[in-house]
């Protein structure tokens, strides 16, 4: 396959074939709608001798499957997992640990909603719930990024001993057919270095890893844990600079602001919902909004510098979530308002695109229009929730 | 805090738990002990027995460091390992597993070895000056001279005999005891420089050390001298006694006793007076004993090979007349002390001759007009030094009280010597401590084979009715190894390793090289006890920790 | 001469020079001067690798602190040393590991309490993919951590066959949390969470979670069960086990005095009983067929091995409850039957262990 081509292909091929080119070593996954066409191609492509002496492991759950990718990474293979949903949520021990342990592991999340009801749909609920589990955590826009976030994601978690999700939406992104183009692989491997574990188990120079740590030191290691997150504010934007600098294309980075720097209103969203936004603003621009969006793309660790500098100067500020925190509303405001602190922007948390809803232009035209309170719930099916309170 | 440092799971860096003394949280700390082998506290001759089978477990070099064990203490095994009751394997505690280990047999197997492979003593000690005179060349009398000689006293011995070696020669039988393993084990001892007068009987002993100038003395003259019962009618009949049977018999005399031989008297010189008997040509001998099977006094293994060997027995009966040709037999019953009763029921047995085995007393005449003596049942009574009421004189063996055993006599010898050799220096030998013994209850069976003992092949019954030739055959090299093998090490560490594995806490030390002892490290012992639960021998004790 | 006996005949039967049998504690005891330097146990040898050092902070007289050592260090000597583990959560892994101090002497790693099968699978995974493959490793937890929470990986890593050793140190039961009952509490037992009140006699009767057996019917190469009462025979088979590649599973018996409630200086002896008794048969299966089994020699009642344990107390207070202690007699005499444990005798079995031994010294 003619890899430098520019090329009309499915999102899920397209990170494969990036994820590919990074040369992983261990692939350990388990099968889950909407990530199983990603893992089913780095399969094909393994097996079809393109991945060298890359293992590739089909486990009994996701549970193993990250447990598989703990071993090996600790083991000192560059190691890729990817899940989605329910799936990351049956890895959650596991995620803490991997954090904990610091190892460089890369997963896409295929973001789908969480059951009950089951749903597998696409929001970010599950991403959103595992937000404080020590991973890094990127939102890709669309697929040519979804792509080349993979290629940084290696780069950043090895250089930082951190595991990182890739979140894509799941369908959305991993089912659609857009023209993406796909580095060489001899461009990957000048941009992204083999893996150098800096922690590896070697029976030449044994080392316990996973140790017992009581009061006496277990505020000590969260608190170098979160250091260590911190310090992705300035690996981030910096890998995602090399990358520019050799791909000729932005990818990745803190944030990603889209006619913002005179707008009234800004529209803080992640993941592929920035693609509609960005159309809608253009045509409100065009017909005198002072809108415009910023698109998080690091919501782990959150930047709450570049979220400010970005927002600092609207109006007001509506945060587009897709994920809800039941009893509370929105996930990412929170953080957002801290960012704002002190400046009295208003913010209003807008839930939408819940398991699977569409989120069309129509929906976010009005949201822009609309005197929006605290929480909106988009495109709300009045008539069903009246329905079922009067029942 | 710089990104390219350790990651932080392993910032803190791990460090080794050898910084953790678990030795803090013991209460009882574990103790390697020597306590005393039943086998070696049952035995007369005063043997190492678990430390000679030690060295003899290992095969090879081994049995030297065995046979040398042994003879620090006793130095006639192949005598011993032949004629030995051996008590030992009585007390053995492998007789509570399967079945008692076969010591003698071991211990005669290294006696022929060092006989066969010409293995000598080590070289006496400097000479001292002193001169050392022994009355008889029995058992104790050889097993003293050995041990004086070693420590550079110079002996002589005196020996009424034409030839040395006291009842081992006179009165035991050569398919017993075969000569030229007599011979040569005496032969060694006087290699030594012990100087052997035969044919040298003592007469008045005062006079006698006066003119050798002997600094002490040491009486071991033996009982040589036959018990007789009076039988009425007795002078028609062929009547002998045992010990002049025997010592016939050993200076190659064929006395005459007829077909049907009748022996009279239940130990086991009645025993080796039948079996010399059936050997001379008497078609059925017949022991006569007035107490039961049970009581008497013959070791169990002679009963049984005179029983193999066709041997008959009458008992619970007395010769009570003789008559030409003919005995008359009374009945006994025993009566509730367990003393013998006439029944006054009486049956005839033909008989062309006795032979009275009635037991034996010591010959004492020489110490007549020796002041400060003291007899008593016909023997001379003796302090804990083994010394006589007369100062410098000593005295062991059968003359003494005792059990009148050829092991105990080499104990005495043994035991004289040290305290001879303690008085000549104006010293005292203390009595030895006593050790704990070890008993089964600390021993850990599991970890033994289960392996029955080899037994000496034994010559076929019937060829053995009709020579003198040795009747019991010793043990070949494997299976005299097997059996060394078999040895439990009661209360003695014979190095198995297993509390060095046994221990969760890895705090056994092992030595770097084999028999060299374990130790604990109490840095980190927590005192669980493991090693001890588990050592195969109990040689482990848990003592309490002081707190 | 008939004192010559089963043994010698047995013997001359095999036409071998009679070599070691004449060693007087056999197999045994863990070593010994009188036995060829090759044919010693690896825990006789005062180099051994120690894989968990002293300091550690078991409980006194711990079955479970014996049982790694004993299995490590003979897997360490036959994997000369190139040898990484994979530690499920569990009293071996929090003895061993509190903060500042780690009593491992390897490459070690612990993950989660469910997961060892798992990381092991993902350790050798990329050993492989860096054709490290004279790299072997082993995954190893307590019955919690094999039996119930990590069954899920441990079936999965026995399916896909993957090149793991897994050791499962059971003493039946949550130990490190209190003594709880896990699936590999023997029924009758008292444990925190199965207390003898009212008309409960302990943990329940079923049909347990025997691991081995389940083990066997993934067709896995290799998998043994053994105990921290005969070492020669663990060091066997975690030696054989490390001859195969793919998964192999080896079930180690090492009694606990905490949860146990018996003395410090009693695991070995009680791990001998549950084994002489029939309760813990002790045997090996190659490609999911038994293929030896370790006879009992000395054969015991059930009552004798219970006895000493307080867990079972309850069985013998008062009027006791002789019909569970029949219960557990026909469960044992069950398992005699089942994997023939009467026959062969002791003898069969020490000269073919010796046997396979010398075998696999001479690496036949």
């Amino acid at each position: 396959m003619p890899a430098t081509l520019r090329k009309q292909v499915e999102g899920s091929q397209a990170m494969a074939e990036a994820i590919a080119r990074c040369r992983p070593e261990v692939v350990c996954a388990y099968p889950i709608t909407p990530q199983t066409h990603i893992v089913e191609a780095v399969s094909r492509i393994a097996r079809a001798g393109r991945l060298g002496t890359c293992e590739v492991i089909n486990v009994e759950s996701e549970f193993a499957a990250l447990s598989v990718s703990i071993g090996s990474s600790a083991a000192g293979a560059r190691t890729y997992t990817a899940t989605a949903s329910q799936g990351l949520l049956f890895m959650c021990e596991a995620l803490f640990n991997a954090s904990g342990l610091g190892l460089p592991i890369v997963m896409t999340v295929a973001n789908r909603a969480l059951g009950a009801p089951i749903n597998i749909w696409n929001d970010q609920s599950d991403s959103m719930a595992m937000r404080d589990s020590g991973w890094l955590q990127l939102y890709a826009i669309d697929n040519q990024e979804a792509a080349d976030l993979h290629i940084q994601a290696f780069k950043i978690a090895e250089e930082l001993s951190l595991p990182i999700m890739v979140c894509v939406d799941g369908f959305v992104l991993t089912h659609a057919m857009e023209p993406v183009e796909v580095p060489e692989a001899e461009a990957v491997d000048a941009f992204l270095p083999p893996f150098a574990p800096r922690q590896v188990l070697d029976p030449d120079d044994p080392y316990t890893i996973g140790a017992m740590v009581g009061p006496e030191a277990f505020t000590e290691v969260r608190y170098l844990q979160h250091v260590q997150q911190l310090a992705a504010l300035e690996v981030i934007p910096r890998v995602a600079a090399e990358f520019e600098a050799q791909f000729g294309r932005r990818a990745g980075g803190l944030v990603e602001p889209y006619r913002s720097e005179d707008a009234e209103t800004i529209v803080l969203a992640l993941g592929s919902v920035n693609g509609t936004l960005q159309e809608v603003i253009d045509e409100q621009r065009e017909q005198g909004a002072a809108v415009g969006s910023v698109a998080l793309k690091s919501y782990r660790p959150f930047p709450f510098h570049a979220v400010r500098e970005a927002l600092g100067h609207a109006q007001r500020v509506i945060v587009l979530e897709r994920a809800l925190a039941p009893g509370i509303g929105g996930v990412v405001v929170a953080d957002v308002e801290r960012a704002l602190a002190g400046l009295g922007i208003p913010t209003h948390t807008v839930i939408a695109g819940l398991g699977g809803r569409a989120i069309t232009r129509r929906s976010l035209r009005e949201m822009l229009a609309a005197d929006l309170g605290d929480l909106h719930f988009l495109d709300l099916r009045t008539d069903v929730i009246e329905k079922e309170l009067t029942r | 805090m710089a990104v390219n440092g350790k990651p932080f799971a392993i910032t803190l860096e791990v460090g080794s738990s050898l910084a953790n003394r678990t030795g803090d949280w013991r209460t009882e700390r574990p103790v390697y002990v020597h306590n005393l082998p039943p086998c070696n506290h049952a035995c007369p001759a005063l043997e190492d027995i678990q430390g000679w089978l030690y060295e003899a477990e290992a095969g090879g070099d081994g049995y030297e460091r065995a046979w040398r064990h042994i003879v620090a203490a006793n130095p006639i095994p192949a005598i011993m390992g032949r004629i030995c009751y051996h008590p030992c394997e009585s007390e053995c505690n492998r007789a509570q597993l399967d079945e008692a280990v076969g010591i003698n047999s071991v211990e005669r197997f290294l006696g022929d070895e060092a006989l066969k492979r010409g293995w000598e003593f080590a070289k006496p000690a400097a000479p001292t000056g002193k001169r050392v005179l022994v009355v008889g060349s029995g058992p104790s009398g050889l097993s003293l001279a050995y041990h004086l000689a070693l420590r550079g006293h110079h002996v002589t011995i005196r020996e009424q005999a034409k030839q040395a070696g006291g009842m081992m020669r006179y009165g035991i039988p050569s398919y017993r005891l075969p000569r030229d393993i007599l011979d040569g084990e005496i032969a060694r001892i006087l290699s030594l420089g012990v100087e052997l007068e035969c044919d040298a009987r003592v007469e008045e002993l005062e006079g006698a050390i006066r003119e050798g100038g002997f600094d002490a003395t040491f009486l071991a003259v033996g009982a040589h001298i036959a018990k007789h019962a009076e039988i009425p009618g007795g002078a028609a009949s062929h009547i002998i006694d045992a010990v002049k049977l025997l010592h016939g018999l050993a200076e190659e005399e064929k006395p005459q006793l007829g077909r049907r031989v009748v022996v009279y008297g239940g130990g086991n010189t009645a025993l080796d007076a039948a079996r010399s008997a059936k050997r001379l040509g008497a078609a059925d001998p017949v022991i006569v004993y007035r107490r039961t099977r049970e009581r008497m006094p013959a070791h169990p293994s002679e009963l049984e090979e005179a029983e193999a060997e066709g041997i008959a027995f009458r008992w619970l009966s007395t010769i009570a007349e003789a008559g030409p040709g003919q005995l008359r037999i009374e009945k006994m019953a025993l009566d509730e002390k367990g003393f013998p009763q006439p029944t006054g029921e009486f049956e005839d047995l033909p008989a062309d001759s006795v032979v009275l085995a009635l037991g034996q007393d010591a010959d004492l005449r020489l110490l007549e007009g020796v002041s400060g003596i003291e007899i008593e049942d016909h023997v001379v009574r003796v302090d804990d030094q083994m010394m006589t009421g007369h100062a410098g004189l000593f005295a062991g063996g059968d003359m003494v009280p005792s059990e009148r055993t050829a092991a105990i006599a080499i104990g005495h010898g043994a035991r004289a010597a040290r305290c001879i050799d303690a008085w000549l220096r104006h010293e005292y030998v203390p009595v030895d401590p006593p050790r704990k013994l070890a008993g089964f209850a600390e021993v850990n069976p599991w970890y033994y084979s289960d392996a029955p003992r080899r037994v000496r092949p034994q010559l076929e019954d019937v060829r053995r009715q009709s020579t003198f030739e040795e009747v019991v055959k010793g043990l070949d090299d494997d299976s005299a190894l097997f059996e060394a093998r078999r040895c439990l090490s009661c209360g003695n560490c014979f190095s198995c390793d297993n509390c060095f594995g046994v221990c969760p806490d890895n705090a056994v030390i092992k030595p770097g090289a084999d028999g060299e002892l374990y130790s604990f490290d109490l840095d980190y012992c927590k005192g669980c006890g493991l090693c001890a639960a588990e050592c195969p021998c109990g040689a482990i004790e848990m003592v309490p920790e002081e707190i | 001469m008939s004192a010559n006996g089963g043994k010698s005949e047995r013997h001359e039967l095999s036409g071998q020079p009679q070599k070691v049998a004449f060693y007087q504690t056999g197999t045994f005891a863990v070593g010994g001067r009188l036995l060829d330097e090759e044919l010693r146990s690896v825990q006789s040898d005062p180099e051994r690798a120690n894989a968990i050092t002293k300091g550690h902070r078991a409980c006194q007289g711990c079955g479970e602190a014996l049982g790694a050592r004993y299995a490590l260090d003979a897997a360490l000597r036959a994997a000369d040393g190139q040898l990484i583990v994979a530690n499920a959560t569990g009293c071996l892994e929090v003895f061993s590991t509190p903060y500042p101090e780690s009593s491992w002497r390897m490459a070690w790693i612990h993950s989660l309490f469910g997961n060892a099968p798992a990381v092991a699978t993902g350790i050798a995974a990329a050993m492989r993919a860096k054709g490290r493959t004279d790299v072997r490793v082993i995954g190893q937890g307590g019955d919690g951590g094999t039996v119930d929470i990590g069954f899920g990986c441990l079936s999965g890593m026995f399916e896909r066959n993957d090149d793991v050793l897994y050791i499962c140190y059971d003493n039946q039961g949550y130990m490190n949390t209190g003594v709880q009952r896990s699936g590999a509490t023997p029924p009758a037992a008292r444990t925190a969470t199965t207390e003898p009140i009212g008309q409960h006699a302990g943990n329940q009767f079923g049909q347990g979670k025997n691991v081995p057996l389940i083990a066997m019917a993934h067709e896995i190469p290799y998998v043994a069960t053994a105990t921290v009462a005969e070492l020669r025979d663990l060091e066997h088979k975690v030696t054989r086990a490390m001859e195969y590649r793919g998964a192999r599973y080896i079930h180690v018996l090492v009694p606990c005095p905490l949860g146990w409630g018996s003395a410090t200086n009693e695991a070995v002896r009680l791990a001998r009983l549950a084994k002489e008794s029939g309760l813990f048969p002790v045997f090996e299966a190659v490609g999911g067929a038994v293929t030896s089994v370790s006879p009992i020699r000395h054969k015991v009642p059930v009552e004798e091995y219970l006895r000493p344990q307080k867990r079972f107390a309850h069985l013998f207070a008062g009027d006791g409850m002789p019909e569970i202690v029949e219960r557990l007699q026909a469960h044992a005499d069950r398992n005699i039957a089942r994997f023939g444990l009467l026959d062969g005798g002791e003898e069969a079995r020490e000269l073919d262990l010796l046997d396979a031994l010398a075998l696999a010294e001479r690496g036949v």
